[in-house]
């Protein structure tokens, strides 16, 4: 009967040294807790964004303004709460000056009171649905909005022979909003939707969503799927012989991730996307962070990669401005309207919405020296989140 | 419209050699398996890898990943279920759920967490439309080999001494083995081809249902509801349920998309209320 | 000599005496509770962590009351808890009603889902039922799925803001509040299942669970005892679930998630079942092994967990907790 009372009292020890605050002076460390998905389905985005981020301070060093930056990456989970209270620990134990990742939209979302609470800058790496920057006047974002990325593409088919678009998303936020922003811009530039279909998340068979689509005969078919499931799309979309009775496979950059866009084969091939980054850009800051980054971490950088990489940049340049004071509002007011050159062009922090500026790519899957890219032919420039346009 | 129904047929049937496997045991052995999605993912992995990395003809990949899984169910369940056999029903779901996580980890940290791709030989991809039905060749190739599986499935178990063996061990082990019957071989063999015949459904599946690690747990659910509407103590109980459910499925999110994955649960909570024992069972048992 | 037939059938002193001493509560465990709520107010911080605790625990227990004392497997428990959680956290940002009021809603809701479930539970065989609990809890997922415009769908509820406890008492960011408040909960609600369980009803569950058949000869309803307390361990989830919900701030299609089922059953298997504080040493013990387990091998804790069931399994929870059984010839390594 004594081992559950010592049970108890020991996991209180340990919780109470744990919970001592850490020797290092604050004032000589800045430190920016870095909450990404390690784990689980996502683990791609995690990996990529911290690989950016370290690429960014092996870059630059890890002093700017006198002070050395520390970073503490800690494991999501995917799970709300606990990133909640990873957060909640981060800003409590660690002390940390800056929040930056938040892989999907609920772990951002359950964070922002704390941020709001604490006057704590939160770095938004990944997450694309538009409100979330709306949660908090502490959030800043660096990866991109969908209805930003979606804009894109729907802007481009109505003036290339796409009238008639068939919309098919994944059943759950990020879907939706791809959704509903596509139809907004399509429409707008006179195209016309005939049918939104809503495919279930955990779905095993396309089957008969894509034979609706063969029934509507569209000129092209939008879709929106979490990053694995493109491809598994594309190669029933092309074994049904869609892509060649005339209909044309668009959508988001996700559905042809640079991370596994090449391993998708030929299915891949043509598939025109709109997104704010490819590995395939050619402007000479990207060149040269395609190289560094494989060399380092032997796999190609993706979108999700320069969020992490575009979120030290500010860090960084909001301390400088700064000159150093780590204060959370100081911060916050150095990071809008920073402006700078960036491995997807040129970006702006907009003061405003606190949303990123940033340049919308259209692209092409095309095989280049043996590899599938997606090779950009058209952009929109300056593209701000629409959402946030009244 | 026939096209939906002929996907309806090939995705049941596809769900019928990935679910037959677990039914025998859970008739036979009266043990849980919740594991039986990893057997299905190791014969997708095994199969990619054959093809893709050493470049083994993919009909020539099907077989072998049948008998390496095999290999591998027999092997697990001589150390491992065996000892499990006896217990109660929630260490049974327990031992195949830390098995199952043992295998999505394992396969994670070898093979990595993202989608396989399984590169089909030209002639099984592409479709033809007969009759006004559109027929995907590689649906086509599914279904033949899944009938070809429930024949050969059929003959075993009625014309074989060891198919009669097999249905006296699972009808009452005790007499059988008092008959003579080497209960522990049966056990074993029934084992280790109802995890080879998932292994196959995994190898057959990886391109129609995609293949990453969490695919044993994305997927468990479905082979549960055909094992659970199918009953157990039949082959063409199961085989029934899944063209049932393949069916409905795949026509529900077709003709009422919105309703999408209700419609598996639905049916499964349906017929469970009705026959508690499984549509098509013939026996009042347990 | 001679005794009366009401004297001679009403039990003996002897007998009511160890049915007393059967449920009294003993001087530990009041000491454990005095020491774990005092904790509240004591320690400097670490509050978030205990607070996720005493919500699991109190997961861990309701879990324990189906499955230790109903002897019903269920892999869809998760199901009450993120009922509970919705209701807890939609009361709180469309109502702003009182955190005690909501915990109340809460476990009426998730105890009227348990009732339903339960007339679907007492039919069928073990995979049927297994595959009833997973199923509703399936089911619930995507309801709450497609229902975005009431749940928040796959983004989560957001906006949830608590009112102060008792009308004063702020929820702080460090978590003192909102551990004192699980803690107090789990406390009167572990106590009130320790009333229970040692009660005479609580004697018929025992009788049920080892032998539904000599129970039903000796009058007992069976399917009516089951079906209570599976509705009471749906109703302490839903409050678990509204606790989470109520001290985050936040609800997520997650609380419905699989993985809250799995984790749970494993909790119960590392504790023990049947003696209710299995659910507070199995989530101890399993919170501490998780945080170890994913700061060595973050991605790979899960194969770890994996093996360890196993283990348990294979080699028996008996033998596991004896070493000095181990190299001792097996006795068929019961559970």
């Amino acid at each position: 009967m004594t081992t559950r009372r010592t049970l108890i009292k020991s996991a209180g020890a340990l919780v109470l040294a744990a919970s001592f605050p850490l020797i290092a002076s604050a004032q000589e460390v800045v430190k920016v807790g870095l909450i990404l998905p390690m784990t689980g389905p996502f683990a791609s985005t995690g990996r990529q964004i911290e690989a950016a981020a370290k690429l960014y301070m092996a870059q630059h060093g890890n002093t700017v303004a006198g002070k050395r930056v520390e970073l503490i990456v800690k494991d999501d989970t995917n799970v709300a709460d606990m990133t909640k209270r990873l957060a909640q620990e981060l800003i409590v134990n660690d002390k940390v000056n800056i929040l930056a990742g938040f892989g999907l939209t609920p772990l951002a979302l359950a964070t922002a009171p704390l941020a709001t609470q604490a006057k704590v800058p939160m770095v938004v790496m990944a997450a694309g649905t538009a409100m979330i920057t709306e949660q908090s006047p502490f959030i800043v974002r660096t990866s991109f909005t969908l209805p930003q990325n979606t804009l894109g593409i729907a802007k481009w088919a109505p003036n290339n022979g796409i009238k008639k678009a068939v919309t098919l998303v994944s059943d759950f936020g990020p879907g939706i909003d791809a959704q509903n922003a596509f139809k907004k811009y399509f429409t707008e530039g006179g195209g016309e939707v005939v049918q939104e279909i809503r495919v279930p998340v955990r779905n095993p068979d396309f089957a008969p969503f894509l034979q609706r689509v063969s029934n509507l005969k569209p000129d092209a078919v939008f879709v929106f799927v979490p990053s694995g499931v493109g491809s598994i799309f594309m190669k029933q979309f092309s074994e049904r012989g869609l892509d060649k009775s005339g209909i044309k496979l668009i959508g988001t950059g996700d559905v042809t991730d640079d991370d596994i866009l090449n391993d998708m084969g030929a299915a891949a091939k043509g598939v025109i996307t709109s997104m704010n980054y490819s590995a395939a850009l050619d402007n000479p800051a990207n060149k040269a962070y395609v190289e560094a980054f494989t060399k380092a971490n032997n796999m190609r950088p993706n979108f999700m990669s320069v969020g992490g990489y575009d979120g030290m940049a500010l860090i960084y340049k909001a301390l400088e401005k700064t000159k150093g004071d780590v204060s959370g509002p100081a911060l916050l007011e150095a990071m809008k309207g920073q402006s700078w050159e960036s491995p997807r062009g040129p970006v702006t922090i907009d003061p405003d919405t606190r949303e990123i500026i940033q340049n919308v790519y259209i692209t092409e899957v095309k095989e280049v020296n043996g590899a599938l890219y997606n090779v950009p032919f058209d952009k929109i420039e300056a593209v701000k989140d629409p959402a946030k346009i009244k | 419209m026939l096209t939906i129904l002929f996907d309806g047929v090939a995705y049941g049937m596809l769900l019928f050699v990935l679910a037959c496997g677990l039914a025998v045991t859970m008739g036979l052995m009266n043990f849980i398996n919740l594991a039986h999605g990893a057997f299905a993912m190791a014969g997708g992995y095994i199969t990619v890898i054959l093809t893709a990395r050493w470049g083994i003809p993919f009909l020539a990949a099907l077989p072998i990943a049948f008998v390496a899984t095999a290999l591998l169910g027999a092997v697990l369940e001589r150390t491992l279920y065996r000892r499990v056999y006896g217990q109660n029903e929630l260490n049974q779901v327990l031992f195949s759920i830390g098995l199952t996580l043992m295998a999505v980890a394992a396969v994670d940290y070898f093979m990595g967490a993202q989608q396989q791709f399984l590169l089909l030989p030209e002639w099984l991809t592409g479709r033809s439309t007969i009759a006004g039905v559109g027929i995907g060749h590689y649906r086509l190739f599914i279904i033949v080999i899944c009938v070809l599986l429930v024949i050969a499935l059929q003959l075993i178990l009625s014309r074989t001494r060891f198919g009669s063996r097999l249905r006296a061990s699972v009808d009452d082990p005790r007499a059988a083995s008092g008959l003579g019957i080497n209960i522990n071989l049966v056990f074993i063999s029934t084992f280790a081809v109802g995890s080879g015949l998932a292994g196959l459904g995994g190898a057959l599946g990886a391109d129609l249902l995609g293949l990453d690690p969490t695919f044993p747990l994305k997927f468990m659910i479905y082979f549960l509801v055909v094992v659970a509407v199918g009953g157990t103590s039949t082959i063409t109980g199961p085989l029934l349920a899944a063209l049932l459910l393949g069916i409905f499925d795949v026509a529900g999110k077709y003709y009422i998309p919105t309703i999408g994955a209700f419609i598996i649960y639905a049916v499964m909570i349906v017929s469970l209320m009705w026959k508690p024992d499984g549509l098509f069972s013939n026996v009042g048992k347990k | 000599m001679t005794k009366s037939i009401a004297e001679a059938l009403s039990p003996s002193a002897a007998l009511q005496a160890s049915g007393r001493d059967w449920g009294r509560i003993r001087w530990f465990e009041l000491a454990f509770w005095v020491v774990a709520i005092g904790a509240a107010f004591v320690l400097p911080s670490g509050f978030l962590l205990l607070n996720e605790l005493a919500i699991l625990i109190l997961f861990a227990v309701s879990l324990d009351l189906v499955l230790g004392y109903a002897g019903i497997v269920s892999l869809g428990h998760a199901a009450f808890f993120g009922l509970g959680a919705y209701c807890a956290a939609l009361l709180a940002k469309h109502f702003g009603i009182d955190p005690i009021l909501g915990l109340l809603a809460s476990a009426s809701l998730a105890a009227l889902l348990g009732l339903l479930s339960s007339v679907l539970l007492v039919r069928g065989h073990d995979l049927t039922r297994l595959m009833v609990t997973m199923g509703v809890a399936l089911l619930l997922y995507e309801v709450a799925n497609k229902m975005h415009w009431l749940t928040g769908g796959a983004d989560g509820l957001t906006g949830v803001t608590m009112e102060p406890l008792f009308g004063s008492i702020e929820f702080d960011i460090f978590g003192r509040t909102a551990y004192t408040y699980s803690i107090c909960v789990l406390a009167i609600l572990f106590l009130l299942a320790r009333i229970l369980v040692r009660s005479p009803f609580g004697m018929s569950l025992h009788v049920v669970r080892q032998n539904p058949l000599r129970a039903a000869a000796l009058g007992i309803h069976v399917n009516r005892r089951r079906a209570t307390i599976y509705t009471i361990g749906a109703a302490y989830a839903g409050v678990a679930g509204a606790l989470l919900a109520q001290t985050t701030g936040f609800a997520s299609l997650d609380v419905l998630d699989f993985h809250r089922s799995a984790d749970v059953l494993l909790i119960l298997v590392i504790g023990g079942t049947g003696y209710l504080y299995g659910g507070i040493i199995g989530a101890v013990v399993f919170k501490l092994m998780q945080d170890w387990l994913a700061s060595m091998t973050p991605q790979y804790w899960q194969f770890w967990i994996g093996l360890l069931l196993v283990v348990i399994v294979v080699v028996g929870h008996q033998k596991l907790i004896r070493p000095w059984t181990w190299f001792r010839k097996n006795q068929g390594g019961a559970a």
